[in-house]
């Protein structure tokens, strides 16, 4: 393959992709280096999805280009094909197979030698914890945790030195998506290069050794977690009051802190120091005769980074944007953790 | 029901995977086809739905036909049911037809065909896939149609042989609609609306054709159409098959008929695929 070691895994450059009047891509621009984490981080509609779907084959870019291992995604397709793995937003397997049907079925499109295949099939079964459930079961009747591992493994039956991730824990319980995040962590020890969306800050940051943040088809900040975090301020301070005028009063006697924002009768300060901050907050409010209902301390989600970024909230998002998943599931680890 | 699989492990390519740069190797383009043949005639046979459609209500239709409508349609030279057979195999298939778009919308749906065209297979497996599974349906479809056809009082007027030649026209004409409906999935995107799409089609074609009465009973304008329009010309095909009389010229007008309908859906099915 036309490409030195040195030469980043995932290389996009001013992408570009619109459906009709909707602009789902507008200048898409990052890297992934070979043996990487990049987290793409943003809410509904922002175009994580178009991203991945340009990346894997699967959509033409109208403008820029991206290539995978060297290779261009829109000229040497089945090439880019060989070397990737793709697990999408749904779990796509065939509900009317058993797993390891479906493992064996990727495993002969992929073309691998039949005793690899059904070896491979083991292997994975076992790696994803479905081995009991492999032949009795059609995979209608599996969990969406289950489905979701499956789906996992049927990406990596081709041992891809790239994987693509779109949004892997959406819909999934706190167990499952912490059992599912193990999981991750273990293939990218193995050294895969991996591209991971998701619509959660915690995710990208256990996850992800660089993160891109975009927002309506532009890539809005970038950097390592650590780096992002401290962008934003460590900690969010969380303060509810009985009444809004309270609440806009507080703001004011704030101001010195942060920039506090004010949602409803909850004002909230991104600080650095927050076991401090919470003091001095605490002590000016008293002194302005001030006393909140709750108060918290809380690591920031992605709707901090938004409301830092960009001034409104990651959920605030057009008419236009993408629906909600089918299975109805928005389960967010959206800590609201209150004191 | 019977096991009609195809195991692909016995054909799959045994050589190493076609190489970067390399295009797909033609031995890959037949076995990644099979490998997707198996996969839908698993699917068969596991949704009972289907199996439902594809025996049963054939069934229901012969013995309808020859039970209730049998009395009150004659037809010149031969007994009724000798004359339903060949429009009722015909009408089946091409109402069976339209489960090829549906199934290739399911796929779409539910993301699987994603999946198929993110791996470095060949890119008309999913249809051809697709196409080869029904066309097994279709054999076993056929199969009992014809031992119930048997039963109720079907005897044909030719020889073994040109019965299993008309079979197989049937088997064909059912190929060659399956990439049709093929098409019109792959372009409406989901299974009702591919139901929904489908039957328009289908029923001006099998109603207003010669599968169950002579087209001298029809207003003249609607002769005309009936005349020309494939299923007749495959019932008439057919029908000569199992009764006698002339049977080059109406095989080979179905033949060139089956080949026009691959020869425009079939490019139009791949380049929907590719696009999608
Ligand atoms: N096939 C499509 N047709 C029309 N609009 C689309 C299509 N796919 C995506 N979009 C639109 O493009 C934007 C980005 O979508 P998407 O990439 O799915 O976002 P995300 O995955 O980040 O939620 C959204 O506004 C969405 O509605
Ligand atoms: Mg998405």
């Amino acid at each position: 393959m036309p490409s030195p070691t040195s030469r980043p895994a995932i290389v996009v450059e001013g992408l570009g992709k619109h459906f009709g009047e909707v602009e789902a891509l507008k200048d898409v621009s990052f890297e992934v280096p070979r043996g990487a984490v990049l987290g793409l981080l943003g809410p509904n509609g922002a175009g994580k999805t178009t991203s991945v779907r340009i990346l894997t084959t699967l959509l033409p870019p109208d403008t820029g280009s991206a290539h995978v291992l060297g290779l261009d995604v829109t000229t040497h397709r089945q090439e880019v094909r060989s070397s990737i793995g793709l697990a999408g937003q749904y779990a796509a397997v065939d509900e009317f197979l058993t797993a390891r049907e479906n493992l064996l079925m990727v495993g002969r499109l992929t073309h691998l030698g039949r005793a690899e295949i059904r070896a491979r099939a083991d292997e994975l079964l076992a790696q994803f914890d479905l081995a009991d459930a492999a032949d009795d079961r059609q995979v209608r009747t599996f969990s969406g945790g289950m489905r979701r591992r499956l789906d996992l493994a049927a990406a990596l039956v081709h041992r891809p030195p790239v994987l693509f991730l779109d949004e892997p824990t959406t819909g999934l319980d706190p167990k499952g998506r912490n059992d599912l995040w193990a999981t991750i962590e273990q293939l990218v020890e193995g050294g895969t290069t991996l591209l991971l969306t998701t619509q959660y800050l915690e995710e990208a940051d256990r996850l992800a050794d660089r993160i891109v943040v975009i927002d309506h088809g532009t890539v809005i900040a970038e950097g390592t977690a650590v780096e992002l975090k401290a962008r934003l301020g460590a900690t969010v301070l969380e303060l509810g009051f009985a009444g809004h005028e309270d609440t806009a009063r507080a703001g004011g006697v704030l101001a010195p802190l942060g920039e506090p924002t004010v949602e409803g009768s909850v004002l909230r300060l991104t600080v650095d120091d927050g076991a401090r901050s919470m003091l001095t907050a605490v002590r000016a409010l008293d002194d302005a005769g001030l006393e909140p209902a709750t108060a918290a301390l809380r690591e920031p989600t992605l709707d901090d980074v938004f409301l830092a970024l960009t001034g409104r909230r990651a959920d605030d998002t057009g008419p236009d944007d993408a629906a909600a998943p089918p299975d109805g599931t928005t389960g967010a680890p959206r800590a609201r953790g209150a004191a | 029901m019977a096991t009609t699989t195809v195991d692909p492990a016995a054909t799959a390519g045994t050589g190493p995977a076609a190489g970067p740069g390399a295009p797909v190797a033609r031995h890959t383009a037949v076995a990644d086809a099979l490998t997707l043949t198996w996969r839908n005639l698993l699917n068969l046979r596991r949704k009972p739905q289907l199996i439902v459609f594809a025996t049963i209500q054939p069934v229901i239709f012969v013995l309808m036909f020859r039970f209730v409508f049998g009395g009150a349609i004659n037809v010149p030279g031969t007994s009724y049911v000798n004359y339903l057979m060949a429009g009722i195999f015909v009408q089946t298939v091409t109402f069976g037809a339209l489960s090829t778009g549906v199934g290739l919308a399911e796929d779409m749906t539910n993301g699987l065909i994603d999946r198929f065209r993110s791996l470095p297979m060949a890119r008309s497996a999913v249809l051809v896939g697709r196409t080869l599974a029904d066309l097994c349906r279709n054999v076993f479809v056929v199969a009992l149609m014809a031992v119930v056809g048997f039963l109720v009082g079907f005897r044909w007027e030719t020889n073994a042989l040109a019965f299993s030649a008309g079979l197989g026209v049937v088997l064909l004409f059912a190929f060659a609609l399956s990439w049709m409906f093929a098409f019109v999935g792959m372009t409406v995107g989901d299974a009702e609306t591919a139901q929904a799409a489908s039957f328009p089609i289908l029923a001006p074609l099998v109603f207003a054709s010669s599968a169950f009465v002579p087209l001298d009973t029809m207003p003249g304008w609607l002769q005309a159409f009936a005349e020309h329009q494939p299923v007749s010309i495959t019932v008439d095909a057919v029908r000569a098959l199992l009764l006698g009389g002339p049977t080059a010229g109406p095989v080979l007008k179905a033949l060139l008929w089956m080949v026009a309908i691959v020869a425009v859906f079939a490019p139009l099915a791949i380049a929907r695929y590719r696009r999608v």
